[in-house]
């Protein structure tokens, strides 16, 4: 389950909304379709967010993990 | 004649219209939208704007109309989203009235009467937005704008229970809601619906992950909805929460829920027989809040009920499946 293949990987810890969603943006847009990009976000706002967002825009969160650190691990298929 | 007279009921100054030839729509005057300010002869003219929404190509016409003919070459927006134009010359209604005609664009009203709609952007593009505010602003606008009331009528739409059009202070609000339904073989546990939720309605089972749902917390946001990533989360039904008796002023009110989830095709008809109701019951001058305190909030809800059993009563908890 959780050995969804990665293509690319963006750490967004500790940058604020509305940034980290258009830097998930700007790097799921130098990705082809179907490729998985990993994104690390923090919790509270962020992850009340970002995943709204990236479903708007027609992509597929494939996998979701919650770190005991006080952040998230997602995976995004590119739609 | 009494209707070539503009009533400004706050100083008691009639503006005589008398001999000033051509035509007006004294309908228009009548109902208002002409505001008269401190300085000597000089008027508000207060445009009627549904839901704050104006065409570019309307804009700008209307710029240059209100280039033309407000002394100081400014406008205002007013607090319930109309544009006003400031320092018109009452010796121009006229003319102005006639070019605003041109382009479509009438005068706004004042006074005891079902005024222009509030409304907030809504679903079209708002992300929070779960009901089309704007067209039911257009709609309300066109079906009821103007329609004698015992005192002011006032309406909004807000998209979402974030509230921005201020239903809770409305004499009639309608605020967009979804009741979400949880499809348990579709979930993952992933935990995101428990982060989304801001009311704490979902908590994630500790072993699972899987939400467990507190239905007394639940506003009906659609948040989780937005957020889960398997769908697991659904919307079984879009409505509105309908607010009765709010204003604000001097002493404000809040409105009380009197329906949960009305569906959008009942609104019209809800606004119709609310209207009708406080146009029998209500003294004049007095706002619709007064007149349900007066003679009760249970002689409204009765005469409401064959619209509002549409929707759900106002306790209504979403059992969340
Ligand atoms: C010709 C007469 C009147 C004119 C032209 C007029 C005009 C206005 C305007 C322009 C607004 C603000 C609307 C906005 O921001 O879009 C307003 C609000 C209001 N006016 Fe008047 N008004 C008139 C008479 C009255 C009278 C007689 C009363 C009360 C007895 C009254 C009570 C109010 C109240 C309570 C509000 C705010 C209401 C709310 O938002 O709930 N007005 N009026
Ligand atoms: C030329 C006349 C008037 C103008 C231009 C005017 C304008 C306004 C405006 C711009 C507001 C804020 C509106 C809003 O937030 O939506 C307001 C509120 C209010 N005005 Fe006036 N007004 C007028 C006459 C009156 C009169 C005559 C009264 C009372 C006898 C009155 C009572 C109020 C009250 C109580 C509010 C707040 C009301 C509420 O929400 O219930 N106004 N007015
Ligand atoms: S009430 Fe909701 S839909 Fe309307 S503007 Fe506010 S957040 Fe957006
Ligand atoms: S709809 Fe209810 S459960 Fe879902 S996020 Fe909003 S308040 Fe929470
Ligand atoms: S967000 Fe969806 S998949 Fe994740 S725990 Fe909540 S209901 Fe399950």
């Amino acid at each position: 389950m959780s050995e969804i293949k990665t293509d690319a990987f963006l750490d967004l810890r500790g940058v604020m909304c509305p940034i980290n969603f258009v830097k998930t943006k700007l790097k799921l847009e130098t990705m082809g379709e179907g490729e998985v990009l990993e994104l690390v976000i923090d919790d509270g706002e962020p992850i009340q967010n970002v995943p709204k967002s990236i479903k708007e825009e027609g992509h597929k969160i494939v996998e979701v993990k919650k770190e005991k650190e006080g952040f998230f691990r997602l995976k995004i298929q590119k739609g | 004649m009494a209707d070539r007279f503009i009533e400004d009921k706050s100083t008691k100054v009639a503006v005589n219209l008398e001999g000033m030839g051509e035509k007006v729509d004294f309908n228009d005057l009548k109902s208002g939208g002409f505001i008269k300010q401190r300085q000597k002869d000089l008027f508000v003219v207060r445009l009627r704007c549904p839901g704050g929404r104006l065409s570019t190509k309307k804009l700008v016409e209307i710029a240059k109309i209100a280039d033309k003919y407000s002394k100081k070459g400014v406008v205002h927006f007013s607090f319930r989203q109309s544009l006003e134009i400031l320092y018109v010359d009452y010796k121009e209604f006229n003319n102005i009235v006639a070019e605003l005609e041109k382009i479509g664009q009438k005068v706004a009203s004042c006074g005891p009467r079902v005024r222009v709609p509030t409304a907030c952007g809504g679903c079209e593009y708002n992300p929070n937005g779960l009901t089309d505010t704007q067209k039911m602003a257009e709609m309300v606008d066109q079906k009821f704008f103007g329609t004698p009331t015992p005192h002011k009528f006032k309406t909004s739409f807000s998209g979402c229970p974030i509230d921005c059009a201020r239903t809770k202070e409305m004499d009639f609000g309608f605020q967009g809601v979804v009741e979400p339904v949880w499809d348990e073989p579709l979930c993952t546990g992933c935990t995101i619906c428990a982060q989304a939720c801001k009311e704490d309605a979902i908590v994630s089972d500790p072993d699972s992950g899987k939400p467990i749902f507190d239905p007394n917390k639940c506003i009906f946001c659609g948040d989780c909805i937005r957020a889960c990533p398997t769908e697991s989360w659904k919307a079984k039904r879009y409505g509105h929460t309908v607010r009765i008796g709010g204003k604000h002023g001097r002493h404000p009110m809040e409105a009380v829920e009197v329906c949960q989830f009305l569906p959008d095709e009942k609104v019209a008809e809800a606004i119709q027989k609310t209207v009708e109701w406080y146009n029998a019951n209500g003294k004049r001058g007095e706002r619709i809040g007064n007149t349900l305190k007066r003679v009760g909030l249970k002689a409204y809800l009765d005469y409401m009920e064959p619209v509002f059993k549409s929707g759900s009563h106002p306790s209504f908890k979403a059992p969340g499946k």
